[in-house]
């Protein structure tokens, strides 16, 4: 007869033959068992942190820089409760966790029992699937089922909740079966037909463009490097969202820049008068389309996509291919070479139009700012801490904001997975505890939280985790005293009625850093800044760095509301320029 | 034109609603009906009804039938989406008005009323095979079974007659001829 574990080891033993190497968690009644279990299992590091919350969003900045599911272990009641914004960001951005929650013992379920609630009814909604596991023996092939959701197909998080009982009570444990593929749920459900459909639309098409997303970094760095052949070898431009950054070189000469609400003029005047829009893992997300009915109307529209949900969802398309980008990307550039196609050199002159019209908007430079000698210009601190950290090799996550966005437009991804960002639920305070993950996976890396000032506070607590564990994260914090992109829309929607968007009263950054036990560097004036940025990528302990940024500065370029990609509003700059005064002023 | 103050695109045209029977084969296990109800709520699309029953002990298997009204786009999304759901194994679509597939509801009827109207009420449900399940000589409980639009039809027909109350199923549906769905 094999030996019998109980649930706390059959959790350990399946983290084990998961290769799980972290948790983060928070420990309670209702997880002592599992807790208790933790010593005999030394391959597994458990990261205490200091909110649930943080767990979740520290499993997320793990998972998305190594591309491995992020495990959470929390309590009943309030600490599923905590865990629940997490998953929905997780949710939103398909990210890969694991949450493991306690519950009150089976018999007490329903009852109202101290510390309960009905966490997998809570969390239905924002998992990929969940469980109650009622019975001792389902334990082991629920755990194993568990990674199996979280990472096939488009990743997302799921939960497993585990009464206290079930915790003590034993079991056989067996090892998860290999090769075991949920049914039609992983598969490629694309053929060659698609792919030549595809190819010859390339082959058509004068103004095409390639607009690629978050899934291209799910599919793993392969997919990276083949969706940059690809483009080298057809020679049409590309654009990308705010979570598919760094799949393709930001700095590359066939990169527009990001595309959408806070996207170049380039991307989305390219977005709009294409003739053939190729989506590469991105879902047409409404901060991406503008205006539904005017979104790139000329278009033939192509999706590539791992999800079929994501397939006709807001934006109907000529062409659906459903599979793993990395698998229908190969498929095309050898599909292209079969055919001997080599788009770059045999479509040149009618692509060359298009680039010549692609660099006539590039003229219009739509990320510059008005810089100043006197105060720091947000712009300038993203430029300069890119300029500083460019040469290593970098890990950038942020909080939700205009931060975010001058993040997302002024600091260049080459790499994928080194852009951690909440962009779907758009949670303010992920970027701190995302970062205690990115270097929890990356102790020796240089990982920097770009942060805003109202967004840290609302996570301010992690700093101590990153203390404890010697994690030298970096939180570099856009400092204008103000909810910058809540009073932005305020003044360009709101006639200026900042309601409740200024903060009165803020800690003393540095004092606060201290307090924590980890570095406070201050920056004031442009002079001091490189030299400040400096000092905090030298320090090998954490460090708030505290920038006092230019307090009216808004965020350009911007599509206003419900418009079209090609009725951009532009920076301060071509304001003055165009002096848009009384009818332009209601595009705002 | 009102100046917008929000970002999110205005809503865009409707296509035309259209009736759907969607039957859904999931595993018979906790909570399942409240992921497929969830999916519903949370996106915001309609149950007009529902019907639910473990069709295999064997197996382990639940047939959820549900209609529901939604653009063509919505029922495309909604069929996609509930696709994703892990324990659901298949899902089928018919229009309401495919001549290929039998939808049937039941109905118990109670009728108070003397024995004229609960004649007069038989009759009325003649069309449907009426079945009386329980009568006294001031009450009647009859069970048909027909198309939704004919029970409605036949419930406002007896309201004068002494229909107090009248319990659903729903609609559940059925292939015609030898083939399946898949």
């Amino acid at each position: 007869m094999s030996k019998l574990y109980s649930g706390a080891e059959i959790v350990f033993k399946s983290l084990e033959d998961q290769k799980v190497e972290h948790i983060f968690g928070y420990p309670g009644g209702a997880v002592l068992p599992i807790y208790d279990e933790l010593k005999n299992h030394p391959s597994i590091k458990h990261i205490l942190v200091r909110h649930e919350q943080g767990a979740g969003h520290a499993a997320e900045g793990y998972a998305r820089s190594t591309g491995k599911p992020g495990v959470v272990l929390v309590t009943s009641g309030p600490g599923a409760t905590n865990v629940v914004t997490a998953l929905t960001d997780a949710y939103m951005d398909s990210v890969p966790l694991v949450c493991i929650s306690g519950q009150v013992p089976t018999h007490l379920i329903g009852t109202d029992a101290f510390q309960e609630c009905d966490t997998t009814g809570i969390t239905r909604p924002c998992t990929k699937h969940n469980w109650l596991v009622k019975d001792i023996n389902d334990l082991p092939r629920i755990m194993h089922e568990a990674f199996e959701v979280a990472t096939t197909g488009r990743p997302g998080p799921v939960l497993v909740d585990i009464p206290k009982d079930i915790q003590f009570a034993k079991a056989k444990y067996f090892k998860p079966k290999k090769e075991k593929k949920l049914k039609e749920k992983s598969l490629n459900r694309f053929n060659q037909k698609d792919i030549d459909q595809l190819v010859d639309l390339m082959k058509k098409a004068s103004k095409p463009i390639f607009y690629s997303g978050g899934g291209v970094i799910n599919s793993g760095p392969k997919a990276s490097e083949l969706l940059r052949e690809l483009v080298s070898l057809t020679g049409f431009p590309i654009t990308s969202t705010l979570q598919g950054l760094g799949a393709y070189p930001g700095d590359d000469d066939q990169f527009l820049g990001m595309l959408g609400m806070h996207g170049t003029f380039e991307a989305n005047n390219a977005m709009h008068d294409c003739d053939l829009l190729i989506n590469i893992g991105a879902r047409f997300d409404d901060r991406i389309t503008g205006k539904i009915d005017e979104f790139s109307p000329k278009s033939k529209k192509v999706h590539i996509d791992i999800d079929p949900s994501s397939i006709n969802k807001i934006i109907k398309v000529d062409l659906s291919i459903v599979g793993d980008v990395a698998d229908v990307i190969k498929s095309i550039t050898k599909t292209l070479q079969k055919k001997n196609l080599n788009l770059e050199k045999s479509n040149k002159q009618k692509i060359s139009k298009w680039w010549q019209q692609i660099e006539k908007w590039r003229t219009k430079q739509s990320l510059n700012f008005i810089n100043s000698d006197t105060v720091i210009k947000p712009q300038h601190a993203v430029q300069r801490l890119y300029e500083l950290t460019k040469d290593r090799d970098t890990y950038i996550t942020t909080e939700v904001g205009q931060h975010q966005m001058w993040a997302a437009q002024h600091y260049k991804f080459n790499k994928p997975n080194r852009w951690m960002t909440s962009g779907g639920l758009g949670t303010m305070g992920y970027g701190l505890p995302a970062a205690v993950g990115v270097q929890v996976a990356h102790p020796e890396k240089l990982v920097i939280d770009i942060a805003g000032e109202a967004s840290i506070l609302m996570t301010m607590q992690e700093i101590s985790t990153a203390v404890q564990y010697n994690l030298p994260i970096k939180i570099f914090i856009l400092n204008n005293q103000y909810m910058g992109m809540v009073r932005q829309w305020q003044e360009l929607l709101h006639e200026k009625n900042y309601s409740e968007s200024y903060s009165k009263a803020l800690p003393d950054f540095v004092k606060l850093a201290e307090a924590y036990g980890c570095v406070g560097i201050r920056a004031e004036n442009p002079d001091e800044l490189d030299e400040k940025i400096e000092e905090m990528i030298n320090t090998d302990r954490p460090v708030i760095f505290d920038c006092h940024v230019d307090q009216a500065e808004n965020c350009y370029p911007m599509i206003p509301s419900g418009k079209p990609h090609n009725q951009m509003l532009l920076g301060p700059n071509d304001q003055e320029k165009n002096k848009i005064s009384g009818k332009g002023k209601a595009l705002v | 034109m009102v100046k917008s103050k929000s970002a999110y695109s205005p809503p865009t045209n409707l296509g035309k609603l259209d009736t759907h029977i969607i039957v859904v084969w999931v595993t018979n296990e906790a909570s399942v009906l409240s992921r497929v109800v969830g999916l519903f709520s949370g996106r915001g699309y309609n149950i007009e009804s529902l019907a639910v029953a473990e069709v295999d002990q064997k197996n382990n298997l639940s047939r959820i039938t549900i209609v529901t009204t939604g653009t063509p786009q919505v029922i495309e999304q909604i069929l996609l989406q509930l696709k994703k759901l892990v324990p659901v194994h298949k899902v089928g679509n018919f229009k309401r008005d495919d001549k290929n597939v039998i939808f049937r509801e039941m109905a118990l009827l109670k009728i108070v009323a003397n024995t004229v109207k609960i004649k007069k009420a038989l009759i009325t449900c003649k069309k449907f095979n009426p079945v009386i399940l329980d009568q006294t000589n001031k009450s009647a409980v009859i069970q048909i079974i027909a198309l939704k639009k004919e029970i409605d039809n036949v419930t406002k027909i007896l309201k004068p007659l002494g229909l107090v109350s009248a319990s659903r199923t729903g609609a559940v549906a059925m292939t015609r001829g030898a083939e399946i769905f898949n």
